[in-house]
């Protein structure tokens, strides 16, 4: 009676580890599906406290926090004004060091390092092209170096391209280029789970496309 | 056992079914409701986040004594315990907006401000170099600003009414004393300092703060900067001159050295650019820099900068008494300036700010009075007063400083600030006659300070800021104690209302006190300045009155050498004014522009003026309009500016051994100023991809129209000639490249402006 009621212990012990680890990813993948489907700045603010939250309860995760520190910086560019996007970009970094510090040297939060750089540039580019710039630049390259296979490197610095004027090297003969290597790369990749990231290859397709 | 089981059974689907709502509405402490906060259970993945209405709701099947949590960046955390048992819950909220940096009131009366951080209007580096009047000097960008006059003779600021040496400027903290290459007559000379040295630049027209002083007028605040963001090689070509530099950044990031050369030499210039002045040796420079940078654990720095220059020049110019002779001018500068300041976090929300800085200056003047063919004119008659043309005179100055400044910071921006520093100064100067003779002069001073300043903020929206400084200086053996205070206040449409209040004292110039035994005291300024600023969405709207009032100002007579120097502390004066800046930078893409306009209404009775009198360098209506464009397409930008100045009164002032006073025996208004500047950058290599070297091409114009200008008149002292004080040249003509080698920052020059 003993050894069962131990081993009914350890079952339950184990069934509720596999029910917190069902809990979180049914709770992930609804909101990755929300995300699919959401397009105003509101609804990206919404998920990233979705995902914070997750992120809190969770602790170990570095997936929540990445995601919450996402659906910012997506905010961020969404929300209309630009001057006031630094406290948007502060909260997007310190999501993201929660999910740093649990998961380092990772390529795609060095991604999103590079976004967070980008919504501050934009917020007083004279100023601060030179700090934010170089930081964009360093994080796609750490990011490009941290996991070849990750094509989302190449799709920013295709996006940041493409939305680049000619005349200052940019426009889509330039971002073409990066943007085909995007593709390949997005071809022959492999999410390491259902809820691992794995987004931007529509955005590339409809880049190629604008720059037919 | 089997009860057990099915105890458990039974429990999850009531677990999963049994869920409750939780909902409410979201407000700050005036009743707004607030859009976009977070609402949680803490440790719990339920919760929501409000609408536009302020409104939330979420369900959850967590049960028990569970914490809800409201967040908004900018406010403080709400925290509560609920206890879920069953029913639907109801919570309305209410949470208070933090006081922080970003929608505060600023202490904005009387100065200019811009750093990146802080949503200031001033000039930043990039306007600096963009300004087209400015020709790369800090100071003639700041000439733009309302407040400064337009005055070309002479170099330095002339704030409202305050001459150049009531103009102070400090880097890090700490005062520099040489900031412009040492003076030539009738020529104003430039700032020794590279504007790309400073990340932040703080121009007070008035009301600065407790933390500075000696500076009857306005203070200049630089602040040098941190880390290079990468290893960068860059050479300098122009047709004036050739420079070459290196920035290393250390490969942790954490420190960086770095080392310029730069040789000027202004002769092939001269050579087109005809100058009023016959330049027999074209001025010459050479200027060695170096500085290290280390950012500590605790995030703080320590930075140095060292700099050198050496530079020669002599130019001959008509002589002002005879329509024959011609004075031969020549002056050889020395001059060191070396800083190294430490900034640190103590934790706890404590600050220091550490400088120490040491500078030489070294001047070799000589005067000849020549003849037409260039041949000296040796004349010993002292009753005849050319004899006194021919002279040397040797300056020899070092300068210390050493200055600590503590912060605490307490909830919101509440903060104090206290510290002391000491100014040693000795200066020396030998001035050697026609026949020979010496006569030396020693002024050595310690001027020491202790000051303190409080930042109290109220609300976000109506702040304080008070401070008392206490001087004493050893050379008068005096002490002035100094209270500054500013109020500032927000409206709702984020425009802003300040004041500030203070009493500001200086000791007098070393040139007034050779062989002077009078006792002196301090001169002394009172400042009043009330403004309205309102800044949004990349505008800036500016408007300043301001009343100044002197005391004890310096008044000069000549001693039994003739020579004037400082005889008592009865001079006085006044100063009033309005002014309005608005500058530009969204209307049109591409496009900044600002335009300043001030009035002064000024007199003062200081030196040797016989009364209250306008004094020479004080311009009615001063207006200035900076524009900057930048066509994309060809990879260049163009900037203009006009300028425009009233025109400013001049005298002649005669001793009159009667009365034993100066009376005015002549005077006279100048012609209104007028000058059109013009520059042009052009970017080939932007955008170049792979190009690992960024290049610019520079060409600037002065008084592109060709303008007359006048600055004043000089009157002759042995006969009764006046000649007008005008540029050395109408017009001056620049063309330079500046290449660096490194990364390639261009991709980064793009995105920023889209």
């Amino acid at each position: 009676m003993k050894k069962f009621i131990l081993g009914f212990i350890l079952l339950a012990g184990v069934l509720s580890v596999n029910a917190q680890s069902e809990r979180y990813m049914a709770a992930m993948k609804k909101n990755l599906a929300a995300v699919d489907s959401s397009a105003t700045a509101q609804s990206m603010l919404s998920l990233s406290d979705n995902f914070e939250r997750i992120g809190n309860a969770e602790k170990s995760q570095w997936l929540p926090f990445y995601y919450a520190a996402l659906m910012q910086v997506r905010y961020g560019f969404m929300q209309g004004d630009m001057s006031g996007a630094d406290p948007i970009a502060d909260r997007a970094e310190k999501l993201l060091n929660k999910a740093d510090s649990i998961q380092p040297k990772n390529s795609e939060i060095s991604c999103v390092k590079a976004m967070i750089a980008t919504l501050r540039m934009i917020v007083n580019p004279m100023q601060r092209y030179m700090e934010q710039g170089t930081l964009i630049e360093q994080n796609l390259d750490a990011a490009k170096e941290q996991d070849a296979t990750n094509p989302r490197p190449y799709y920013l610095k295709g996006e940041n391209l493409k939305n680049t004027p000619a005349q200052f090297g940019g426009g889509c003969d330039a971002a073409k280029t990066v943007l085909n290597t995007a593709k390949e790369k997005f071809a022959s990749f492999r999410p390491a789970s259902e809820i691992a990231p794995n987004w931007g290859a529509s955005r590339v397709d409809m880049l190629l496309n604008e720059c037919k | 056992m089997r009860r057990l089981l099915f105890l458990a059974i039974w429990m999850i689907p009531a677990g999963l079914f049994a869920q409750v709502n939780i909902s409410g509405k979201l407000t700050d402490n005036k009743n707004k409701p607030l859009q976009g906060a977070s609402i949680a259970l803490v440790g719990t993945y339920d919760g929501a986040t409000t609408d536009s209405a302020g409104n939330y709701s979420f369900s959850t099947s967590e049960k028990g004594n569970q914490q809800l949590q409201a967040t908004m960046s900018g406010y403080g955390t709400y925290t509560k315990n609920v206890s879920i048992e069953g029913a639907d819950i109801r919570l309305d909220i209410s949470i208070k907006e933090l006081i922080t940096e970003l929608n505060a009131v600023v202490f904005t009366a009387g100065a200019f401000e811009a750093s990146d951080k802080k949503k200031g209007t001033a000039l930043t580096s990039l306007d600096i170099v963009t300004t087209a009047s400015a020709n790369g000097d800090v100071t003639g960008a700041l000439k733009t600003l309302p407040g400064t006059q337009q005055v070309g003779e002479s170099e330095g600021l002339f704030v409202r009414g305050g001459t150049a040496t009531e103009s102070k400027i400090f880097m890090d903290g700490n005062l520099v004393n040489n900031f412009f290459y040492s003076s030539l007559p009738g020529i104003a000379t430039r700032g020794r300092f590279n504007p790309f040295l400073f990340k932040g630049t703080v121009f007070s027209a008035g009301g600065y703060s407790a933390l500075y002083g000696q500076a009857l007028s306005s203070a200049l605040i630089l602040e040098s900067t941190d880390l290079p963001e990468k290893t960068e090689a860059s050479l300098g070509l122009s047709v004036i001159g050739v420079n070459g530099g290196i920035q290393k950044l250390a490969k942790n990031k954490r420190s960086s050295w770095g080392l310029t050369y730069g040789y000027t030499n202004l002769a092939p210039a001269f050579a087109v650019i005809r100058q009023k002045q016959d330049f027999f040796k074209s001025p010459e420079y050479h200027e060695l820099d170096a500085n290290f940078r280390i950012k500590t654990k605790r995030g703080g720095f320590i930075k140095y900068y060292g700099y050198g220059s050496w530079n020669k020049t002599a130019f001959r110019a008509s002589d002002i008494d005879s329509a024959t002779l011609q004075n031969a001018f020549h002056l050889q500068n020395l001059n060191t300036y070396q800083n190294i300041n430490w900034r640190e976090n103590f934790g706890r929300r404590w600050k220091m700010f550490a400088g120490l800085s040491f500078s030489t200056n070294k001047d070799d003047i000589e005067n000849e009075l020549q003849d037409a063919d260039d041949k000296k004119v040796p004349v010993s008659n002292p009753a005849d007063g050319y004899a006194y043309k021919n002279f040397q005179l040797a300056n020899r100055a070092q300068y210390a400083q050493l200055r600590i400044v503590m912060e605490k910071r307490f909830k919101g921006l509440n903060a104090v600030r206290f510290g002391a520093e000491h100014f040693y100064s000795n200066e020396k100067s030998t001035y050697t006659l026609y026949d020979g003779s010496q006569y030396t002069a020693a002024v050595k001073d310690n001027i020491t300070a202790a000051f303190a300043e409080t930042d109290f903020y109220i609300t976000k929206d109506i702040a304080a800021k008070l401070g008392v400084r206490g001087e004493h200086s050893e050379l008068m053996d005096k002490f002035n104690v100094a209270p500054r205070a500013s109020i500032a206040y927000k409206f709702k449409d984020n425009g802003q209302l300040s004041f500030a209040y203070g009493i500001f004292y200086q000791n007098p110039e070393r040139k007034y006190l050779a062989g002077s035994d009078i006792n002196l005291g301090f001169a002394k300024a009172s400042h009043y300045i009330v403004q309205y600023q309102k800044t949004a969405d990349q505008r800036t709207f500016r408007s300043e009155i301001f009343y100044k009032k002197y005391d004890a100002l310096y008044k000069t007579s000549p001693n039994s050498n003739g020579v004037e120097v400082a005889s008592s502390n009865n001079g006085n004066g006044s100063a009033q004014g309005l002014e309005l800046f608005w500058r530009d930078k969204k209307t049109l893409k591409f496009m900044d522009y600002w335009v300043s306009y001030s009035y002064l209404d000024t007199k003062r009775d200081y030196l040797n003026f016989p009364g209250k009198m306008r004094p020479n360098f004080a311009a009615a209506h001063t207006a200035s309009l900076v524009i900057k464009n930048f066509v994309v397409p060809i990879k260049t930008g163009f900037n203009a500016t006009y300028t425009f100045a009233s025109g400013r009164p001049y005298y002649q002032l005669k001793y009159d051994n009667v009365q034993q006073k100066y009376l005015v025996e002549d005077k006279g208004n100048t012609i209104n100023y007028n000058s059109v500047g013009f520059s042009l950058n052009y970017l080939p290599n932007l955008g170049k991809k792979d190009s690992k070297t960024f290049i610019v091409w520079v060409l600037s114009v002065t008084n592109v129209l060709g303008q007359k200008q006048v600055y004043g008149y000089n009157y002759a002292s042995i006969t009764d000639r006046k000649e007008a004080i005008t540029p050395p040249s109408r017009r001056f003509v620049y063309i330079g490249c500046f290449l660096s080698f490194g990364v390639d920052r261009t991709q980064d020059a793009i995105n920023n402006n889209l």
